[in-house]
């Protein structure tokens, strides 16, 4: 199968490697310990599946601001995504 | 009783993934992998990192589209909604004949394919054969939506609200029907006012459908493309040149897909906030009411 037409480069095959493995990690650690859902900081009602998400959607704003204000590399970005992330799913 | 444990229904649900897969997925995959790099055709591609990115976020032609998108969405959200409630409010409560020649009527700009209204309005407008143009000429009044920013706008404006009110109308129309009676008979022995009943009764019950009225109309005002670009084409010069007409240009009129795949990301990513707001308020209003 000849897939050049969708260009794959080796950092973009890894970020989309690391989506799929949360996922992954998300539903195995979901069905060994269910969790049920909890109302956080936004006063929203949230399961680990929408921490994550709102985790990669936020931290992909985070990268985009980094990237105007700094510009790249976004090693710093990515720093500050990982304590968002961990906060996220902490306290939301 | 113990419960069989059967889980093959699950792959009644691979044909979706399949189809979501090959219509979404792969493609947005492929979109990631542009925008980190460029090419001049023949599958050739080479590694620009986040360099489409940067110039994107600090493009000026970016920002003045923006800006455009933002003002539009937000002038037919404030006409359309309010606008849109209140036609449902004057539309007959008990079913009827009258009541379905009212539905019938309000659906119809709903049921024409975008391009189709697109082309209604530029021949509607033009002021050698279209019956709006004309007869505003005819009146005095120097209208020309080719060549008038303002006028451009106006219409693009009309437009939208003449095919995309009807959307509001029958939701709000649908969320007036759901409240019972016995709320209407409570309110007459109060002596409620007709505002009162409105601000009381009405509009709280009307809160849900409200809010997916104004999710559906900011997706599809906020990503709109067809209609304007049939109207106008963007113009008159970059007046009317809204996001999506100018992520086209760039894709594929400049085939500048690296630019264009790090802008479509980008407004993949605003859109989805929004709807994801909104979606969370949604179920939150939800379990609020205990639906």
């Amino acid at each position: 199968m000849d897939l050049s037409w969708m260009a794959w480069t080796m950092p973009t095959a890894a970020f989309f490697v690391f989506i799929g493995l949360s996922l992954l990690v998300m539903s195995i650690w979901a069905i060994k310990a269910p969790q049920a859902p909890r109302i956080g900081v936004l006063k929203i009602e949230t399961t680990p599946g929408d921490r994550l998400f709102i985790s990669l959607l936020g931290s992909a704003f985070i990268c985009l601001a980094w990237l105007g204000m700094f510009g790249s590399p976004v090693y710093g970005a990515l720093i500050v995504c990982c304590i968002y992330a961990l906060a996220v799913f902490r306290w939301v | 009783m113990n419960k069989t444990v059967n889980q093959k229904a699950w792959f009644l649900v691979l044909p979706v993934l399949v189809l979501v897969a090959f219509s979404a997925v792969i493609p947005l995959m492929t979109v990631v992998n542009y925008s980190v790099q460029d090419t001049f055709g023949n599958n050739i591609f080479y590694w620009v990192g986040l360099e489409w990115f940067e110039e994107i976020l600090n493009s000026e032609r970016i920002h003045n589209a923006l800006g455009r998108q933002i003002i539009f969405t937000s002038i037919i959200m404030l006409i359309e909604i309010p606008l849109g409630i209140f036609i449902a409010l004057q539309m007959p409560k008990k079913n009827g004949l009258w009541s379905s020649l009212c539905l019938v009527l309000i659906a119809l700009p709903l049921l024409i394919p975008w391009n189709v209204v697109g082309t209604i309005w530029q021949i509607f407008g033009r002021i050698d054969i279209g019956l709006l143009g004309y007869s505003l000429n005819a009146l005095g009044i120097d209208y020309n939506y080719v060549q008038n920013p303002l006028h451009a706008w106006i219409t693009i404006i009309v437009m939208d609200v003449w095919h995309w009110t009807s959307l509001v109308v029958l939701l709000c129309y649908a969320g007036l029907q759901s409240i019972p009676d016995a709320y209407y008979q409570a309110a007459k022995i109060d002596q409620a006012s007709r505002i009162n009943i409105f601000r009381y009764i009405e509009l709280p019950k009307m809160a849900g459908v409200l809010l997916i009225a104004s999710l559906l109309r900011f997706m599809d005002s906020f990503m709109i493309y067809t209609e304007p670009f049939v109207l106008t084409g963007g113009g008159p010069g970059n007046v009317t040149t809204f996001l999506s007409i100018d992520l086209v240009k760039m894709a594929i009129g400049q085939f500048d897909l690296g630019p264009a795949a790090a802008f479509s990301l980008m407004y993949f990513l605003v859109i989805l906030l929004i709807s994801w707001v909104f979606f969370t308020v949604m179920t939150n209003l939800d379990k609020k009411e205990g639906v």
